[in-house]
């Protein structure tokens, strides 16, 4: 009936402007206790000196695009996938490929090593994610062992392994992030709140609680607890979509690189963004970010095929590096810090020191 | 043809999808600019002159000053700006890269920007070869040749029309001046070179699966009521949150980066050197998980944090010895297999929390574990129902009792500072520049040939080959 649908466009209406209020407030309660910026805060530090990072090893193997890639925690083994469904884990410090697969599916976009290093995770337009076991028994056929764990209703765009070899953390395109029982394939917890698809994720390193943030295309980045599947804090400060997120290593922090052509820092314990990393001249989204060891250092892959080095806590720009010839779609420190690898449109990998 | 690009239209759409075209839109539209822009002059070529050309090197030198950046990476962001079609070559229009020399180039107009005219209409590319075809023939190349006769099977019931339209569109041309029309042939060359470029040419078009940010669902989505009363809920939760000054906050990374500086491998080098530059992997083998004598570095971070202690495997060993020696080691294998019940399977959950309030929990249990009276209450209830979460608050209590009470002792204790004193600093090793010989990048066993509990080592070796999948 007409007054019917009056009265639900009134409701909606005032909905919509009393979230907008509190986000107002929110915003203003958020800046009473800035009382200062992170470049004052860094005028005291030292300012790093020339830096010189170029690729010690580039991977050509892949046939098209390169989508994602992992570091195995043994520090030197890496798997990657690409555009035409190829998984390859790679000993990168030799350049050998040790193992490779193929996907059902194009557009890999997600692929993760097991904390073991024993099996590896990955998925992308088929919706789901799956998990290989590694052998190296000429006669098994690692299709054959494939476990099918997560099901999205879209495309799959990230996932994680937790703590062990035995949970999955994922986010889609269906707007939902979800954490699996690898074994059972069984749904433990299901996280929603995006408004749109749910681009990327990163686990907190903290030292008691089980939260990991997530980016999305509706320019927020969220922080869940994995055990309520609720989100306990929320960002909204981009202005396109976040296409990567990390934790800053002491886990207070993180920081995301977006479409809008800036990486942003927000700090959990102050609730708000705390800085933000940008150029004039860099006018390409960035697609992946990570910190360095000691947390001083942001690596960002753009798709202008470059790679900034982002001082963090000064918010200048430290260095740029060319070598890619296409996209750099992903990019990853390695867990000892040693290096970073990237991944890129033009088919291959890099890793940098 | 296509009209102007407002919000409601592809090309606007394609604009909110890609924030960096109306960048670099705005960039080449000050690049343009009577005082500020780069240096315009006219240009010769052959008999004709056409006005409002740059030249490459002028471009890579308005960028790097007007950016302050250096004259690669101008070169690098003119170069993007040509692949994008903003910028085209007068000479040899076939290549749309940026040369920093005396190379003539002129601002494509805002009707053939990508994100004016977009997307590229098969009509419209008919048309082109089309007019190529008939102003000479044996002017369309190889892929042009192919686009044209799939177009023509396609579209052949109105290929009259198309026919039509090329020839009224030379009969224009042909009224206009000679300058006026190598420029518009030159636009609309590099118009078709990006949207439909050839075969090997970077396709800078392209994007990745389709995003659904602009999509039905999400209209439908953000016309619930139930997506703004959760907007809310979560905003009035955020509203009685407890935060902390920016000041502290703040102070809390440089100290955190000022006391892991000299541990991060790219900001301070590492010794004896970094693997991935000498091609000598001593160093992981220095700092492998369960090395005989660690190095001091290593033993230094255990005191960072209680976290960096038990992430070490190494460091949690001596942790440990160290509790045994207090009588309280139940308490470090007590949070173990509370970490092993969280992270573990979920159809183990029953019999591992039947183990653990066996072991740790039960009254009179061997290793039982000092917890406050209510927390045990409670988790004694919980174990009624078991879940993987079932143990965090006695978890949580015993790790707090380590990090307050043990774990600053063991950093007092003549064992941890012992471990600091027979710690290995390694020795640098230069890289090797003469004689230059390579050195042999050793391979390194897979983790996944390592034997698992009941499984024999895989044979075989790791050096080299694909095993395909």
């Amino acid at each position: 009936m007409a007054t019917d649908g009056l009265h639900e466009s009134e409701t909606l209406a005032a909905l919509r402007s009393e979230a907008e209020s509190l986000k107002g407030r929110l915003e203003e309660e958020r800046a009473k206790l800035h009382d200062v910026e992170l470049r004052q805060v860094a005028e005291r530090v030292e300012a790093l000196g020339q830096f010189v990072m170029k690729t010690r090893r580039t991977l050509k193997g892949h046939g098209n695009k390169v989508l994602c890639m992992d570091w195995c925690r043994d520090k030197r083994r890496i798997v990657s996938s690409s555009q035409d469904g190829k998984v390859i884990v790679w000993d990168s410090f030799t350049t050998n490929k040790e193992h490779a697969v193929t996907m059902p599916c194009t557009w890999v976009m997600a692929c993760a090593y097991a904390p073991s290093g024993c099996a590896i995770a990955c998925g992308g337009l088929d919706n789901k994610c799956s998990v290989y076991p590694l052998t190296f028994d000429k006669n098994e056929n690692m299709a054959a062992k494939k476990k099918s764990v997560a099901m999205h209703t879209n495309y799959l765009s990230a996932c994680s392994f937790t703590n062990s070899d035995m949970q999955i953390l994922t986010a889609s395109g269906d707007g939902t992030c979800a954490l699996w029982d690898v074994e059972s394939g069984q749904l433990l917890q299901s996280f929603h709140g995006h408004g749109a698809d749910v681009l990327c994720l990163d686990l907190a390193p903290s030292e008691t609680g089980n939260t990991f943030v997530s980016g999305g295309c509706d320019k927020k980045a969220m922080v869940w607890d994995m055990r309520s599947g609720q989100c306990v804090q929320a960002f909204e400060t981009h202005e396109s979509d976040i296409n990567s997120v990390r934790y800053y290593p002491s886990g207070d922090a993180f920081a995301s690189g977006s479409d809008d052509a800036t990486c942003r820092l927000y700090d959990l314990r102050a609730d708000r963004e705390v800085a933000i990393y940008s150029k004039e001249s860099i006018i390409f989204g960035a697609s992946s970010v990570d910190f360095s060891l000691s947390g001083r250092l942001l690596f960002a892959g753009y798709n202008d095929y470059t790679i900034n080095v982002w001082d963090v806590l000064k918010g200048t720009r430290v260095s740029i590096l060319f070598g890619h010839e296409n996209r750099v779609s992903t990019l990853r420190v390695s867990p000892d810090g040693t290096a970073f690898c990237s991944g890129s449109w033009d088919h291959t990998l890099r890793v940098w020191a | 043809m296509a009209a102007i690009a407002g919000p409601g239209t592809p090309g606007g759409r394609l604009r909110a999808q890609s924030p960096h075209l109306s960048k670099m839109e705005r960039v080449v539209v000050s690049m343009q600019d009577p005082d500020q822009g780069v240096r315009m002059r006219s240009q010769r070529l052959l008999i004709t002159v056409i006005p409002h050309a740059v030249t490459g090197s002028d471009i890579v030198e308005w960028l790097a000053q007007k950016f302050c950046i250096s004259e690669e990476e101008a070169l690098h962001l003119g170069d993007l700006l040509a692949q994008h079609g903003y910028i085209y070559p007068l000479q040899e229009p076939y290549s749309l890269a940026l040369r920093p020399d005396e190379t003539p180039y002129r601002f494509q107009t805002p009707y053939f920007w990508t994100s004016t005219l977009w997307p590229a209409a098969e009509l419209d590319y008919a048309i082109y070869l089309t007019k190529k075809n008939i102003r000479k023939q044996g002017a369309l190349v190889e892929h042009e040749k192919e686009h044209y006769d799939q177009l023509h099977k396609k579209i052949n019931h109105t290929w009259d029309l198309v026919v039509m339209q090329a020839r009224e569109q030379l009969r224009a041309a042909k009224q206009r001046r000679k300058g006026d029309r190598l420029v518009t042939a030159c636009q609309e060359q590099t118009y078709w070179l990006v949207n439909r470029p050839p075969p090997g040419a970077p396709n800078v078009l392209e994007q990745g699966p389709q995003r659904g940010s602009c999509t039905v669902s999400r209209v439908q989505m953000i016309q619930s009521s139930d997506f703004y009363k959760r907007e809310i809920e979560l905003s009035r939760k955020a509203l009685g949150r407890t935060r902390v000054k920016s000041s502290i906050c703040l102070e809390a990374y440089l100290k955190f980066s000022s006391q892991h500086s000299l541990h991060d491998p790219i900001m301070s080098g590492c010794l004896p050197s970094n693997p991935w530059i000498t091609d000598d992997d001593t160093y992981w083998a220095m700092n492998a998980p369960m090395v005989a004598v660690p190095t001091k570095l290593r033993v230094e971070r255990w005191a960072f944090s209680f976290r960096e202690l038990l992430d070490d495997p190494v460091g949690r060993a001596y942790f440990m010895d160290f509790l045994q020696k207090e009588f309280s080691a139940e308490n470090l294998s007590f949070w173990e297999a509370c970490e092993e019940l969280r992270f573990g399977g979920q159809a183990q959950i029953p019999d591992l929390v039947d183990a653990v309030y066996q072991q740790f929990l039960a009254p009179g249990a061997a290793r039982w574990v000092n917890i406050d009276s209510r927390t045990m209450e409670r988790t004694l209830e919980g174990l009624c129902r078991p879940h993987r979460y079932v143990l965090d608050d006695a978890q949580l209590h015993i790790y707090m009792l380590m990090k307050k009470d043990s774990y600053p002792r063991f950093l007092k204790s003549d064992m941890y500072k012992g471990l600091l004193a027979d710690a290995v600093i390694p020795l640098e090793t230069k890289r090797r520049v003469f004689p230059f010989m390579r050195k042999p990048r050793h391979s390194s066993p897979s983790p996944a040939l390592l034997p698992t509990s009941g499984e024999p080592p895989a044979t075989g070796s790791t050096a080299g080959g694909d095993r395909e999948g």
